[in-house]
Parts: structure tokens; C-alpha cells; sequence
């Protein structure tokens, strides 16, 4: 059996989880859609899941909108935006360290629809400099998209010094909160959200289920037409036991996140002491503190980072890469780079994310192998940087 | 056959080493490691090419006896799993069956090492190069210590896009690493963007390269 450390690229699902989705398979199949009991039945499973959600988020029902995806939320909320609201202005400001799924977004608006994109730098820690975003605002901007903690780094933004600056000036605010629900703070009236994009598949709910978060009075336009359901916003037969599990795997994340976020947050800083201490020429990506408490990111000089998985594979721990071996492109990862790490070290980081199945034994298994895992590639490297080579 | 899946950040892109592959990077011959005494003396070549900032780099050392034939080949690479199997592969077919004839040894492709590795996934093809750079690099140094300078051979590289002075052996890499029709080859490296009047010419080198590496 597998030690996983790579619950921020999906997570397995929570039994209650399950069992919660189970019966709206074969027993409550209905189409919430159709007039008749077997989908009333459906309908009010949906609405009871939608009720939930948002006594989480401290919204109204009507302003959850399920979609198929953490990227389909994203898409629906930017592109659905931008295209509601372009005769209000042709700009919108993101960060340079996103996900994918929003930097690619916004490029296809820049490409395809005449939209101005800025994409914010961050500083090394990876956090925005909140008065590069306010001078960054003109007259035509109408979003900013900033995400809530980021996937390879798990630094934590500050979203209500952001959210403020928006409102001041009269720009709506989404966030990606894929990784952040199960965590942090989700209540948007506290953080002065407008959109904010969620997944099941992060929160140990089903894959191929998210929800984006739309404000009362936030004007959209579908990415996917049809009969018109999710308020005219995503059309096609609505996922029931989907919706059902990730109203259940969102619930169990909020009710529980306190005790876990302690237990992940110890084993995080045990995990990244003893590497630092026990392993040389190795440093922290991402912020100390202002963190997510499963996200460990490693930088290991002298070697690269798809070696030391393919190695540690073999041991039966997994975890991923910001190499550029891992990457579509040639270039490493660009969060990394972006939190400007020169290319060198960069090739060498390694992303550890801890969930509920982690334990101080798994993780007393990967410290007792990564020192002579790196050791040995080290020994194969003719590579030989020292921290000061890479500003550390 | 395949079996070690690597995996990225975001789980959209995979890919399978063979068991080839593997049991050279888990088991790599004729490594040189950084802390064994390694005594220059008994060597007369070495290669380096690559960078830690490109994400490889190699450097190799070989001995060369008086009939030409490459006694030895050490070498030290910091890469990816096939970078550093292919490396591992490199030295076997140079030093294998009494050593190759140096003549012999210049003519190894990319393609003979992938071969012998049963296999790379495509887009780590590039990584395989590498070696039989390094293993240039290594002869040309032995010809230089030998006195041998006529019989050094330089690989120059020529500037194609005279705008973005884009080279020959930019289009070798990118088409090394899977790109295959000029679109491609421009998506990467921004070719002909500018410089149009190269179009021709670059197309033709994809033709060349293609038939070069991939047969």
C-alpha cells in the first residue's frame, strides 16, 4: 500500500461520503427536473444539498450553482463574467501564480474576446502586494481573480485586505477556493466575496463535481446551454448524487476542520523541520506561516525533481513535482519560478500534501528514505550548488 | 513491460519507462559518484554539455587505449530518470565488446541509445541527446590532449531566424522533443513569428531532423 502525500492533486473519498451518495444512484435515479414524485423526490435531495451549502457559505440557495468541476466554476465565473459585463469595461487582473485553470481563461479572453489581462506579481512567498493590485485597477477593470491558497505553494492570501480594495473600487472579486474549503474560513460575507469557485474531489467528495459561488446581483452568461437548469446558468440534467455528496463532504470538511487542521498543521512543520534539519541544501517554498496545514513544498539542490519521485515511487510514496520533467512545457513550474526561484533550484522542488489518512508513522516512512534518496542522486549530479548560489 | 508512472502537479499528463529504463536508473553502470576519488590522470576525455538550469546536465570521462577503442566511459548526470538511464546506456554501448572505435563512437544517435532503452517516451527523447553530445564533447577533448587537432570536429550552430536569431539546433531540440510540423516547432520557439523570409528554410530543416532522429 501506497504512502500519499499528494492529497492536493485529488483525495479519496469519505466513506459517509458515499454512503450519503449512495441511494441516489439506483433507488432515487430521478431527473430533478421532471414533474412527477420519483423526481420531486431528486429535486428535494438537490435543494435540501444546495440548503446546506449555503448555510456554509452564508449565502442564499439561489446563489450556488453546481457545475462539473473546480475548472468548469472557474471557466463559468470568469468567462461568464467578463462576457455578461464587457460593456462595462475590457480588463481583468489575476495573479501570475494561478492554476491553470485561470490563467488559461484569462488567455483565451485576451486571444479570443479582447479582453486586457494583468497578471500580478508575487513576492516570494508568494503573496500579492496589495498596493501593485489597487494601482493596477483602471476605470475599465471589472474583475479581479485572486486565488484563496495555491495548489503547488499553499501559501494563504490575504482575501479580505483584497476583497476591501475591490469594493473600494467597485470591482467584483473571485476567488479559487479549490484547495482552500477545506481548510479556511469560507463564509463570504465575512471575506467579501463576489465569485468563489469550489471542487468536491479536494474535500474527500466525489470527482467531477464543483460549485461556484455567484453573489445576488453578479451579472453571468452560461458557458453551457440547454434546458436551463442552475438558475439558466449551466445547463444539463442535474447531477444528484454528486450535488448530494460534495453538500455532505463539505459539511464534514467545515464541522471537522478545526482538530484537523491542528493534527495536519503539526505533522506539516514535523515534516518540514526534519527535512530542513536532516537533509543540506534543502529550503521551504511558500510562506512559513500564512499557509495551508497539508501543504509541504522542498526544494532540493543538485537534483531533479522527477528523479527523486520515479525513487521514492519505488518506495511507495508518492508525491509530485514542479520539474520541468513533469510539465507540458519545458519550463518548470511557473509558480515556482514566479515566487523567483532561479531555474536551477526550481527543477529540484517537491510538493508533499498530507490529508486524513496521514499519520506521524507515514510520515517517519518518507523521512526515513529521503535522505538516502537524495544522497544518492546527489552522488550521481555533477551539479554542486551551495544556497547561496540561489539566494537562500 | 511498462510500468513506473510518473505523475504530474495537475494528473493531466502521465507517462510509462520501461523496465529497461528503470533498471538503468535504479541500477546505473559505470556511474561515477560525486565523493569516490576519481583520479584524472587515468582519463583522457572529458564532456560536459547541458545546464542544472536547462533541468539536465552531463559530464563524462573516457579512457581511450592506443588502438582507438574506449576502455572506459564514467559519467555523472543530473536529470530526470531517462536522462540518467540514458547516460547509464551510453556507457555500456561505448565500452561494451572490448570498447567501441572511437570512428564508431562519434556515430552514435539519440536513436541507438533509445533503442537499447527499449523505448522513451517522446517527449523525453530529448534528454537521451545529451549523451551522445557528452560523448563528443569527451572524443574532441582526447583529440585536443592527443594533438589531434585536425581531427576535432566542431558542430556550430547557424542562425536561422535573424530577428529572434533562433538556430539550426533550436529546431534539432524542438523536434527532438516531439515537434513535428513547423506550427508546432513555431508554438515553441517563436520562429518565423517575425522573420518570415526563414519559413522555407525551417521547414525544411524539420524535414532533415525528422528523418534524422525518427526515421
Amino acid at each position: 500500500m501506497e504512502i500519499y502525500f499528494d492529497h492536493a492533486s485529488t483525495t479519496y473519498v469519505d466513506e459517509r461520503v458515499k454512503e450519503a451518495m449512495d441511494k441516489y444512484f439506483s433507488d432515487e435515479y430521478g431527473n430533478p427536473g421532471s414533474f412527477n414524485t420519483v423526481g420531486l423526490r431528486a429535486k428535494n435531495a438537490m435543494d435540501e444539498s444546495r440548503e446546506k451549502i449555503s448555510k456554509i457559505l452564508n449565502c442564499t440557495p439561489q446563489e450556488v450553482i453546481f457545475t462539473g468541476s473546480g475548472t468548469e466554476s472557474i471557466n463559468l465565473a470568469i468567462k461568464g463574467f467578463a462576457k455578461a459585463n464587457k460593456n462595462k469595461g475590457n480588463h481583468i487582473i489575476t495573479q501570475k501564480t494561478e492554476h491553470e485553470a485561470v490563467l488559461e481563461t484569462c488567455n483565451y479572453l485576451e486571444k479570443e474576446e479582447g479582453f486586457k489581462v494583468t497578471y500580478l506579481d508575487v513576492d516570494e512567498y508568494g503573496l500579492i502586494i496589495p498596493d501593485e493590485l489597487e494601482k493596477a485597477i483602471t476605470n475599465e477593470t471589472i474583475l479581479v481573480s485572486i486565488m484563496y491558497a495555491n495548489n503547488e505553494i499553499g501559501t494563504v492570501q490575504n482575501i479580505k485586505e483584497i476583497s476591501e480594495i475591490c469594493r473600494k473600487h467597485k470591482v467584483k472579486f473571485h476567488t479559487d477556493a479549490c484547495q482552500a474549503a477545506g481548510y479556511l474560513d469560507i463564509d463570504v460575507q465575512n471575506l467579501g466575496i463576489d465569485l468563489m469557485s469550489i471542487n468536491g474531489s479536494k474535500l474527500y467528495g466525489p470527482k467531477g463535481i464543483g460549485l461556484l459561488y455567484a453573489r445576488r446581483g453578479i451579472m453571468l452568461k452560461p458557458i453551457i446551454h440547454g434546458g436551463g437548469q442552475e438558475f439558466g446558468l449551466r445547463s444539463g440534467t442535474e447531477n444528484v448524487p454528486y450535488i448530494v455528496g460534495m453538500a455532505k463532504a463539505l459539511e464534514i470538511a467545515q464541522r471537522e476542520k478545526d482538530a484537523e487542521v491542528t493534527r495536519l498543521t503539526n505533522l506539516r512543520d514535523y515534516l518540514i523541520n526534519n527535512i530542513i534539519d536532516n537533509i543540506p541544501k534543502t529550503f521551504l517554498n511558500g510562506h512559513p506561516s500564512n499557509r495551508l496545514p497539508n501543504n509541504v513544498n522542498i526544494t532540493f539542490l543538485d537534483v531533479e525533481g522527477e528523479a527523486i519521485m520515479l525513487m521514492m515511487n519505488e518506495y511507495g510514496i508518492c508525491a509530485s513535482s514542479g520539474s520541468a520533467c513533469t510539465s507540458k512545457s519545458l519550463d518548470p513550474s511557473h509558480v515556482i519560478l514566479g515566487i523567483g526561484l532561479p531555474y536551477e533550484a526550481a527543477h529540484g522542488s517537491i510538493r508533499f500534501t498530507l490529508g486524513k489518512r496521514t499519520t506521524k508513522e507515514g510520515i517517519d516512512k518518507l523521512l526515513n528514505v529521503l535522505p538516502g534518496i537524495i544522497e544518492y542522486l546527489r552522488q550521481a549530479s555533477p551539479v554542486n550548488l551551495s544556497l547561496k548560489d540561489v539566494g537562500k | 513491460m511498462n510500468s513506473a508512472d510518473v505523475k504530474s502537479y495537475d494528473n493531466t499528463k502521465s507517462w510509462f519507462y520501461t523496465d529497461t529504463v528503470k533498471d538503468h536508473f535504479f541500477n546505473p553502470r559505470n556511474l561515477v559518484k560525486k565523493d569516490d576519488e576519481i583520479n584524472v590522470k587515468d582519463y583522457n576525455g572529458v564532456g560536459i554539455v547541458g545546464a542544472a538550469q536547462c533541468g539536465d546536465m552531463m559530464k563524462i570521462w573516457i579512457k581511450v587505449d592506443n588502438n582507438e577503442r574506449i576502455k572506459e566511459l564514467k559519467w555523472q548526470t543530473f536529470g530526470c530518470a531517462s536522462a540518467i538511464a540514458s547516460t547509464s546506456m551510453l556507457s555500456v554501448i561505448a565500452t561494451e565488446n572490448d570498447g567501441m572505435k572511437i570512428e564508431d563512437a562519434l556515430k552514435i544517435k539519440p536513436h541507438d541509445i533509445v533503442a537499447r532503452l527499449n523505448g522513451l517516451p517522446t517527449r523525453k527523447f530529448h534528454c537521451s541527446v545529451l549523451g551522445d553530445k557528452a560523448l563528443r564533447a569527451a572524443i574532441n577533448d582526447y583529440f585536443r590532449r592527443t594533438g589531434q587537432n585536425d581531427r576535432i570536429i566542431v558542430e556550430g550552430e547557424r542562425i536561422i531566424d535573424k530577428v529572434l536569431k533562433i538556430t539550426d539546433k533550436d529546431i534539432e531540440e524542438a523536434v527532438l522533443d516531439g515537434a513535428d510540423t513547423f506550427e508546432k516547432v513555431q508554438q515553441r520557439t517563436k520562429i518565423g513569428v517575425q522573420d518570415k523570409t526563414c519559413i522555407p528554410e525551417v521547414e525544411q530543416l524539420i524535414r532533415f531532423y525528422k528523418e534524422k532522429y525518427f526515421g
